[in-house]
């Protein structure tokens, strides 16, 4: 109790030290946490993937499309329990700035593939029953302010002209990570439309989602399916959607590589302020040191001294930094919009935060702590004089 | 009758820069258990050293140190920090009390190194405390004392554990006379009403005239010494 009060009363001696301090904490330990969110709100596909649903798409490239007569072939694979397929939209709405994807899909299969898009019964029906119908995760309805049967106008990109859907659901999501972002048309409506239009260019699918039983049995699935097309014309590649995701992500792993470096550094800066702040303070109180070794304490006791002044004051920095994280996230989040279709500081990053808080303390003080454990008295107390 | 302290062919030399310099020289000395020594001597002449020595903060180069039977010289870091709990009260110049903690607290710092309960700390504290005069004083901090007041909760801070010995390095040098005064009447209560036994480096020949003892270093050798 008495060390408690100690440490108390040390770690706010110098008022504005320790403030400034713990502002530099408050903002890496806050810094830290809100850029490692950013990295996770990237791999959130990953972590909203189902084990349970495989993505076969064209051996050559994403941006080559596969025969819809695939998709009677594909349920007869064994292991594969649920067929659904889906087509990029990349419709505009209002300006490019709007940007969400949008997927044309095929509505019956895709919702039962996708069961953490909640959607009410009647809405889905609703859903199924028009074909010029849309649904939209929470997210993006709440973006743009839209109600069940507003008109939602699209410019199209790669099906040229002007689209009108009709707003028929909002889903929300089963889990925080659940994409609400992306809006669902139907597949058959667009495909009429290209088949009037450009004879040849129907009857295409971007990619086809395979529900399948046993996860353990991905792999095994995943061959046959591709051993199934192998020398077609279109031959597939058939991944987790884990894998599938990840191969976006991927794609920016340089970037991503560059903002956990530069979460890393800034933890490392203030690790080298606060170790030069406990410099100072060992110094300053050479002599109260000795005079405690003096005394009779052991050299441990102020290890401890020292160890828990820097310590405490790095805890309360990074909870204080937690803290903030939370509505800076939030605020983040929703400047963003949807951008990240999940921006949520996770229970790990959290974690992490206190960690890095308190790995801070403990590196600051070490090299204080140990000379000072080592003072000659003699010397220590004539520092005062 | 055996001697509180006996100092045998005592030397101690430092090195520096590859070369070593002697500080004190084959010191032979006795003090009794509930004397009054005053250590004088200009400055470099080994005084403050002794006093280390004799409180067990510093190591010599050759010969022994027994205090009350236990020779500290031969003492390894941990035993003599637990020797200097037991046995020794310190009073510095500038007084080294904690500035963050109140008198009370700085009386009782000595005494977390002890078995007592906190109920019998605080007791002891009080009492100290009452006997430097500075009861009324317990829940002050140092800044918010004078330097004469600071010193007492010193002397209370080296008295609390009921150490036999107490040393004292210049206690009167940062005070006015009067309160330089006040302090050695203070340090002589000590003597002839607890029996304690009082080791102090000086430089002011009227502090060291209230001492029962003077001890004269010049060099590093004792010189002389002097009988009140």
């Amino acid at each position: 109790m008495f060390l408690l009060r100690l440490l108390l009363k040390n770690a706010f001696r110098h008022k504005l030290r320790t403030g400034l301090t713990m502002v530099g904490l408050v903002v890496a330990i806050c810094a830290f946490g809100l850029l490692r969110t950013i990295v996770d709100a990237w791999y959130a596909g990953v972590e909203g993937s189902s084990s349970t649903r495989l993505v076969t798409r064209s051996n050559i490239s994403l941006t080559f499309a596969l025969p819809f007569s695939y998709g009677q072939r594909l349920k007869a694979v064994e292991g594969v329990r649920q067929v659904s397929w889906a087509n990029w939209f990349g419709g505009i709405y209002i300006t490019e700035r709007n940007f969400f994807p949008q997927f044309a899909v095929e509505p019956v299969s895709y919702l039962a593939l996708y069961p953490e898009y909640r959607i009410p019964d009647e809405q889905k029906l609703a859903f199924y029953r028009d074909r010029q119908g849309a649904v939209v995760g929470r997210k993006l309805a709440d973006k743009f302010g839209w109600k069940i049967g507003d008109q939602i106008p699209l410019r199209g990109t790669i099906y040229p002209g002007t689209w009108n859907f009709t707003l028929r659901g909002i889903w929300d999501g089963a889990e925080a990570k659940t994409d609400e972002s992306q809006m669902l048309v139907h597949w058959a409506y667009v495909n009429e439309w290209v088949r009037q239009r450009y004879k040849g260019r129907s009857d295409q699918v971007g990619v086809y989602m395979l529900g399948i039983d046993e996860p353990n049995n991905a792999a095994v699935i995943s061959e046959r399916v591709d051993k199934l097309f192998a020398n077609s014309l279109a031959e597939t590649m058939t991944e987790t959607e884990a894998a599938f995701q990840l191969s976006f992500v991927s794609m920016s792993e340089a970037i991503l590589v560059a903002v956990r470096a530069v979460s890393l550094i800034i933890v490392v800066i203030i690790m080298a302020v606060m170790a030069n702040t406990m410099s100072m303070t060992a110094r300053e109180r050479l002599a109260e040191y000795a005079t405690l070794k003096a005394l009779g304490f052991p050299p441990g006791f102020v290890v401890r001294l020292l160890f828990g002044e820097s310590l405490l004051i790095a805890l309360l920095g990074g909870l204080a930094g937690l803290l903030l994280t939370l509505p800076l996230a939030a605020a983040f989040a929703k400047a963003a919009g949807t951008l990240f279709p999940v921006f949520q500081v996770s229970g790990l990053t959290m974690a992490l935060q206190v960690l890095a808080a308190l790995v801070v303390g403990a590196v600051a003080a070490a090299w204080p702590a140990w000379r000072m454990s080592r003072i000659d008295i003699v010397q220590g107390l004539r520092h005062v004089a | 009758m055996t001697p509180l302290i006996r100092i045998q062919h005592l030397s101690k030399a430092y090195e520096r820069g590859g070369q070593t310099i002697p500080v004190l020289l084959d010191i032979e000395l006795d003090v009794g258990a509930g004397e009054f020594v005053a250590l004088m001597g200009p400055s470099g002449s080994g005084k403050s050293t002794l006093l280390n020595l004799i409180a067990g903060i510093d190591k010599p180069s050759s010969g022994s140190i027994e205090i009350g039977g236990v020779d500290i010289a031969h003492l390894g870091e941990g035993a003599l920090a637990d020797w200097r709990a037991a046995n020794v009260g310190f009073i510095f110049q500038f007084y080294n009390l904690l500035p963050v903690l109140s008198a009370f607290d700085n009386v009782e710092l000595p005494l977390l190194l002890t078995d007592l309960s906190t109920r019998e700390r605080h007791d002891r504290v009080a009492a100290v405390l009452n006997m430097v005069g500075l009861a009324d004083r317990a829940d002050h901090y140092p800044n918010e004392l004078s330097g004469g007041q600071q010193q007492r909760v010193a002397i209370a801070r080296a008295l609390v554990t009921d150490p036999q010995l107490i040393v004292a390095d210049e206690p009167t040098g940062d005070l006015d006379r009067a309160t330089g005064e006040e302090v050695l009447t203070l340090l002589d209560q000590l003597v002839h009403e607890l029996g304690k036994t009082i080791v102090m480096v000086t430089h002011d020949p009227k502090a060291a005239s209230r001492a029962g003892r003077m001890v004269h270093l010049e060099k590093g050798v004792l010189v002389d010494t002097l009988e009140r």
